[in-house]
């Protein structure tokens, strides 16, 4: 076993100064991953405060959405740790993943269809019901009031983006920006301290970013926990998150606050290009 | 206002499926304690009621699991011998019939359980057709399995042998389990009661499991795999989970169904009977409890009636099968029906009625 | 010298295997479906060969070219009827209706030839090689299998790599909708990917029945079963994968029967299917699948 793996390198750490002196919610040291021969990503090494809004941004084909995925265990990365809230998520399951605090949405929603929208969050918080196999079977042992339980806790979280009066529909048959809502509530069902949001706003016009801006923030300060979020949308990028980080070819190119990476040439760079090739 | 809508949507599948049972029990007790049934009717109650608990059980795996499952009369043969086996073995101890075949029932449930533990822990990381090829070859294991086990009750205990029945060394008994030529001289003691309370029991755990954690949990697998893991289901606890209630329910079933023969042989749970459930199943509506049931008893029921026509009973069903999957499922088809049903619903119904009967 | 024979015995099974084991496997890789009903063409073909030898008196390699013939129309009708309406259906709907199509075929065949099994005189006359003092006999039988079933092998192999059709095929196997806006006419593709495999399942009856002499209407049932667990075996879609898959097949069943157990040999044979699956989930020569997040 590699021991440099096991022991967190201090990075040099971008965080809102009111998490300075707590555990990073989130910390990677030198994360890589290869597909085949093919580097995708590349000594990732980043740290996201307690209750940041932070922000990965980059080119298309940057290798964000990997980023997530390995976050997240749906890939096991090559090289590099991942440490949730000073505890290292190697070897562990996508679902144990969750577990131990980390939700996400997906680039191309990801709902239970054919569920309803409050299964939809009922399903979200699976694991902080307390009904075991037999009460499920015979309705008896307290199945009641887990099931009470969990129908009140699923409607707080659907009042919280104002789609209580949706309880009952099915989650596919939602207009747009609603699954967009429906996928991040189901993902704060399951008590994450850090949840990422890939691409929230793709798809949305700008009366909804604007609504997504403000949920993004009510989020981070009703439950106390992180964001982590992938967008192309610069202009929310730079309105919300507090620390960015900006990827290309797989590799860190920039790291620091909205104003740092307005200016930094190398992000303008990737973004647009170098002169010269442009002529 | 919304919320009664959803409610009424459970309970009636709820009313739906339990009145399906109860309606059968009323109708069919009766007529059969004042002996108005034909021997071949009554001869086809017990097998029914199996037939619509398997049914109810592959439901769980196919419709609410999502994963096709070929090998479900495995388990069924399981619950069906380890059901004789145990029931043989307190022909002496337990008098009481009914008492006998609860325990036969539980025990036939509890081996396909474990069977479904032991085919489960492989299986369930497959998937799809991968998935389904795998429960084909542990039905034909097990078949095959079954076909050389001899298993014989005497005063000195239960002995088993995989080689003959002499090699059980039985004193002054016959083998409960005589290889390929299975279970002989079984004591019949299910009852059409028996199977009605065996259909509520696996009514009751199928329906209940549906609409509770377990349940939705299993059907937020089959709907997207990769969100539910990402809100923390571990998708391997429980697809094995559902798979296990499934097989305990098919183990049931199989042993109600071998103490309706006086004789069974293993090859009668082959691929074929696999097939015929999983027909029941999809005709029936996946995980449309109600419409499953029905399905079942009327797939069943018409063969078995058209016995009179020996060999064409089951082109007809081969045929049947053929058109109402087309019709179902091919939009060309969609289309051709939605048109002519309209026609019908002016009154060409009676004759179209009428056409089926005197052709069945 | 009996470990040779059974070696040779198992080749020779495997091979048939194999010859059908093609015809599921062409068909999954281009319709992506599980024709059940392949082993019933076998059984036709069987019949058919069956009946031209017997009834008609036709030469054994009339009665080949004969049922190759019946069975390729049978396999473009099937397709053409049962299965194109449903190609946006579910799998699981096309997998009920090739069952369907499998219990017609086995009823119609009961219907017409009965349910008494029929003794199939081999096609091939030419009686056995005998080697090391009789001690290993080898049966001609056995030979053009084998034989058979190499050429066939590169003949499929040939035709999918160089012509057009069958880069058709690959096309269309690769990804139907592509296949299509690139001017490949998907329907036809498909129909000829049924007419070859059912041409190789009338191979396969005969063959099968040349060895195995006992013909009745299930007699495909259990071979088809056994050579579609071939094709998952050796990496469904996969050409090579399915000889691959058809010949070990062939051997660890000739092998359980001669040493461990007659009875148990189907049991082996899927066990160590389900064992090869759990190590290489698609297969010995499966391509690995990835699911995008």
């Amino acid at each position: 076993m590699d021991k440099s793996r096991m022991v967190p390198v201090p990075s040099n750490a971008i965080m809102p100064e009111r998490d300075i002196d707590k555990t990073p919610i989130l910390e990677t040291h030198h994360l890589g991953i290869d597909f085949g021969g093919l580097t995708a990503v590349d000594e990732l090494s980043l740290t996201v405060g307690k209750t940041e809004i932070a922000g990965l941004i980059g080119p298309n084909g940057a290798g964000k959405t990997t980023v997530f995925n390995l976050l997240t265990n749906v890939y096991q990365p090559t090289r590099g740790t991942i440490m949730l809230d000073g505890k290292s998520t190697a070897r562990k399951t996508t679902a144990q993943v969750n577990r131990m605090g980390i939700a996400r949405t997906f680039q191309n929603i990801r709902l239970f269809n054919n569920m309803t929208v409050l299964d939809n969050i009922k399903v979200g918080l699976h694991n902080s019901i307390n009904q075991p196999l037999g009460a499920s079977i015979t309705r008896l042992f307290g199945y009641r009031t887990s099931e009470k339980k969990s129908r009140e806790e699923a409607l707080q979280l659907l009042s919280f983006f104002g789609m209580e009066n949706m309880a009952n529909m099915q989650a596919g048959s939602l207009p747009y920006g609603a699954q967009r809502r429906l996928e991040i509530a189901r993902a704060l069902a399951t008590h994450p301290g850090i949840i990422l949001l890939d691409e929230p706003a793709a798809g949305m016009n700008p009366s909804e970013t604007a609504e997504l801006m403000d949920n993004i923030r009510r989020i981070r300060d009703e439950f106390q926990i992180a964001v982590m979020l992938i967008e192309h949308d610069m202009s929310l990028v730079m309105n919300i998150c507090e620390g960015i980080c900006v990827l290309d070819h797989g590799k860190v190119i920039a790291k620091g606050s909205p104003e740092e990476i307005k200016a930094n040439p190398a992000v303008i760079e990737a973004y647009l290009g170098k002169k010269k090739e442009a002529n | 206002m919304n919320k009664l809508k959803n409610l009424n949507k459970f309970t009636l599948t709820n009313i739906q499926s339990y009145g399906i049972v109860l309606l059968a029990f009323i109708i069919i007790f009766p007529l059969q304690k004042a002996g108005m049934l034909s021997n071949q009717i009554s001869g086809l109650l017990v097998p029914t009621c199996t037939y619509v608990v398997m049914a109810i059980s592959l439901s769980l795996t196919v419709g609410f699991l999502g994963e096709l499952s070929l090998g479900h009369a495995g388990f069924m043969s399981v619950g069906a011998f380890s059901g004789v086996v145990c029931a043989a073995c307190l022909q002496n101890s337990i008098a009481s019939d009914p008492l006998r075949l609860l325990i036969a029932i539980i025990v036939g449930g509890l081996f396909a359980g474990v069977a479904g533990l032991v085919i489960g822990i492989p299986v369930i990381r497959l998937r799809g057709d991968y998935l389904a090829i795998v429960t084909l070859a542990f039905g034909e294991i097990i078949k095959n399995i079954m076909n050389c086990l001899y298993v014989g009750f005497d005063k000195n205990g239960i002995h088993f042998s995989m080689t003959s029945a002499e090699a059980l060394g039985l004193i002054d008994a016959k083998p409960i389990l005589n290889g390929p030529n299975g279970a002989q001289a079984i004591t019949k003691i299910s009852t059409f009661t028996s199977g009605i309370i065996l259909i509520v029991v696996a009514l009751f755990i199928v329906l209940n499991l549906v609409n509770s954690k377990t349940g939705r949990a299993v059907t937020a697998i089959r709907d997207n795999r990769i969100a539910a893991e990402s809100v923390g289901i571990g998708v391997t606890k429980y697809k094995l989970t559902a798979f296990i209630i499934s097989a305990v329910i098919a183990g049931m079933a199989g042993a109600l169904y071998a103490m309706n023969f006086s004789t069974i042989k293993p090859t009668k749970f082959d691929f074929n009977t696999s097939i015929l459930i999983l027909v029941f199943v999809v005709l029936g509506g996946m995980k449309n409890i109600p419409g499953v049931m029905i399905a079942t008893i009327v797939l069943y029921a018409m063969p078995e009636l058209l016995r009179g026509f020996a060999n064409y009973r089951m082109l007809i069903y081969a045929i049947i099968l053929i058109l109402v999957m087309l019709a179902t499922n091919s939009s060309g088809a969609k289309q051709f029906f939605e048109k002519i049903s309209s026609k019908i619903k002016k009154g060409e119904n009676t004759d179209v009625q009428n056409g089926g009967v005197s052709n069945g | 010298m009996t470990f040779l024979s059974n070696l040779i015995n198992g080749i020779s099974l495997g091979s048939v295997y194999a010859i059908i084991a093609l015809g599921y496997t062409m068909v999954y890789g281009i319709a992506k479906m599980l024709n059940f009903a392949h082993g019933d063409v076998i059984m036709v073909g069987a019949y058919i060969s069956f009946c031209a030898t017997t009834y008609l008196n036709l030469p054994p390699v009339v009665s080949v070219v004969l049922a190759m013939i019946v069975c390729t129309v049978l396999g473009v009708l099937i397709e053409g009827l049962a299965y194109k309406p449903l190609r946006k259906a579910t799998s699981l709907a096309v997998l009920i209706t090739a069952i369907g199509v499998s219990y017609f075929l086995q009823n119609v065949a009961l219907l017409i030839w009965g349910s008494n099994p029929k003794t199939f005189s081999s096609i091939i006359r030419l009686g056995s090689v005998s080697l090391f003092d009789n001690k290993l006999i080898i049966t001609t039988e056995s030979i053009v299998t084998v034989l058979a079933c190499i050429v066939i092998m590169i003949a499929l192999t040939m035709f999918t790599k160089k012509s057009k059709m069958g880069k058709a095929m690959r096309a269309v196997s690769e990804d139907k909708d592509a296949a299509e806006l690139m001017g490949i006419n998907v329907n036809v593709t498909i129909s000829v990917t049924f007419a070859i495999g059912s041409a190789l399942a009338a191979i396969a009856g005969v063959l099968l029945c040349s060895a195995y002499p006992v013909l009745q209407p299930t007699t495909g049932s259990m071979p088809g079963i056994k050579a579609f667990t071939a094709a998952v075996f050796g990496g469904i879609g996969s050409i090579p994968g399915a000889m691959l898959g058809g010949i070990l097949l062939g051997i660890i069943e000739i092998f359980s029967k001669s040493y461990i157990s007659t009875q148990l040999a189907d049991a082996i044979v899927f066990a160590v299917l389900i064992i090869v699956l759990l190590v290489k989930p698609t297969g010995i020569l499966g391509k690995k699948i990835t699911e995008k997040v």
